[in-house]
């Protein structure tokens, strides 16, 4: 058993892997948290189909280097956060609708100009590569947690205010949108920063399961942020041991291992579980 | 608490999505004065409160506001927008709204000891660490007045505080009116219960069709209030 558990880990790009989703289910699943109480989920969605085109235009102009990739994946992502966010404010946030059109021609674009390029396997963009992550994968990945944590840990304040009550943040002068911003661009760096070893599909995927499974364990929101991180480290390692033995890729592995957690969390989760719900009060 | 300074309305005109809601109202709110304002339904009540704020366009004439800045105004808005769903607790709520914070955004021991004491004040002591959505309405009001209290603003500007708010909390919540009145801060609040206001207020101002009316010293006025 032990044996099957470390067994993966004995290969050093295993190791590169789990080191480098490490990092991200540190970073990445405190946002999630803030995305799920906002009512953002979709807009993770949107995010990560939107990063596809610029991943592919820099892989189509600079061959496969992560940076060029990833600057692409990182401005066509902003860009794609800032035009969802006029369309919110100029259709009155019924925005979910053209938040579905903008990112169906994000993928569909995206793949389009991957297709056209023969050196670049499909799914390995889209759905991850543990062989792929090389030291500048992993870089990216450890630097961008870095940035990620002292960033929201300054932000924490006025986004929880920004998130909790709008119209008060502005009617006290606050710089509402100035925050949503560096938050939304916190987002776009842990998508993109993961798409190597996840794929540009299932990196959100480690960003939004944990949260949402942890909304089931925590009423409050440090507890939630702490519970949706420990659920993250557990996805990745557990993730990746099960892409080992049964040979798929890392990306969907560990999305479906975080989302067991989440069905475990929706079943038996003491905050508006099912079988709680199920017990009549005593 | 910022410099109490006068608002003076000088022949406004408010609009609400192109509809005139409001016109040619003058007058003034003298620093310290306890106003209310009362009207039926659509009258611009609301919007005249934003107005005040600086939240609302003014369309013809001006409301002078003479060297207020943001920080010196807080507004309570009706029924707040705040998401009741959040996770946070009752002195999280409170002390998100202290003005001064450290470098690091942080909220110093003094501004916590002063968001506890809020809580104390409006009769809810011991519920710092309680999450907002366990509270009743009434419990959820005081809680607002209380972040109201730690925002130590000297324009204060309520809208509809009372409403769907059990009588005790309406005392208790009157009572904390009526020290921000002692405490020389200027006061309005928007009201749909013309009694309580000509009990509890010293200058009333009735919106109706479009047309602004001040009643001062309302001969029901209870000087004990």
């Amino acid at each position: 058993m032990l044996e099957f558990l470390s067994e993966p880990f004995a290969l050093g790009f295993m190791r590169r892997a789990l080191a480098g989703c490490l990092a991200l289910s540190v970073a990445a699943p405190p946002l999630g948290v803030f995305l799920v109480l906002r009512r953002m989920s979709l807009m993770s969605d949107v995010l990560q189909h939107g990063v596809l085109p610029g991943i592919a235009f820099g892989a189509i102009f600079a061959g496969l280097s992560i940076w060029a990739m990833g600057l692409g994946g990182i401005i066509a992502g902003l860009a794609v956060a800032i035009i969802a966010g006029w369309l919110a404010r100029r259709t009155g946030g019924k925005e979910d609708s053209q938040l579905a059109g903008m990112y169906l021609i994000a993928l569909a674009s995206g793949v389009a100009m991957i297709s056209m390029q023969h050196g670049i396997d499909l799914t390995h963009l889209l759905f991850g590569n543990v062989l792929a992550v090389d030291n500048a994968a992993l870089f990216a990945m450890a630097a961008v947690t870095t940035i990620t944590l002292p960033v929201l840990s300054l932000i924490w304040r006025p986004l929880v205010l920004e998130s909790l009550d709008p119209g008060f943040m502005a009617a006290t002068g606050g710089r509402g949108g100035l925050w949503h911003l560096v938050f939304l661009t916190l987002v776009v760096l842990c998508v993109v920063s993961g798409f190597v070893a996840l794929g540009t599909l299932m990196a959100v995927g480690l960003m939004m399961l944990p949260a949402i499974a942890a909304r089931h364990w925590s009423g409050a929101l440090s507890g939630q942020v702490r519970g949706a991180v420990l659920i993250a480290c557990l996805s990745s390692l557990g993730g990746l041991i099960v892409s080992y033995h049964l040979d798929i890729p890392a990306g969907p592995a560990i999305v479906l291992v975080a989302g067991g957690f989440w069905l475990l969390s929706l079943v038996f989760g003491p905050h508006a579980g099912l079988w709680r719900q199920a017990i009549p009060e005593a | 608490m910022g410099a109490v300074t006068p608002i003076i309305f000088r022949n406004v005109e408010l609009r609400q999505a192109g509809q005139v809601v409001l016109r040619e109202l003058s007058g003034i709110l003298a620093p310290g004065s306890l106003t209310a304002v009362v009207g039926p339904n659509g009258a611009g009540k609301t919007t005249l409160l934003r107005a005040i704020a600086g939240l609302h366009p003014v369309s013809v004439g001006a409301i002078d506001r003479a060297g207020l800045r943001a920080r010196d105004v807080a507004l309570l808005a009706q029924g707040s927008h705040l998401d009741r769903s959040f996770p946070v607790t009752c002195l999280d709520v409170i002390a998100l709204a202290v003005p001064r914070v450290g470098l690091l955004r942080t909220v110093g021991r003094d501004s916590l000891a002063a968001a506890r004491e809020a809580l104390a004040r409006v009769g809810l002591p011991g519920f710092e660490r309680r999450p907002i959505q366990a509270l009743s309405a009434g419990q959820f009001q005081r809680v607002l007045f209380a972040r109201t209290i730690v925002q130590d603003a000297s324009l204060i500007l309520l809208d509809e505080p009372f409403t769907n708010v059990d009588a005790e909390t309406t005392d208790v919540l009157l009572s904390v009116l009526a020290q921000w009145h002692a405490q020389g801060r200027t006061v309005v609040a928007v009201l749909h219960d013309l009694q309580m206001a000509r009990r509890h207020f010293r200058q009333i101002l009735c919106l109706q069709d479009a047309r602004a009316r001040w009643i001062t010293d309302p001969p029901d006025h209870l000087q004990a209030a």
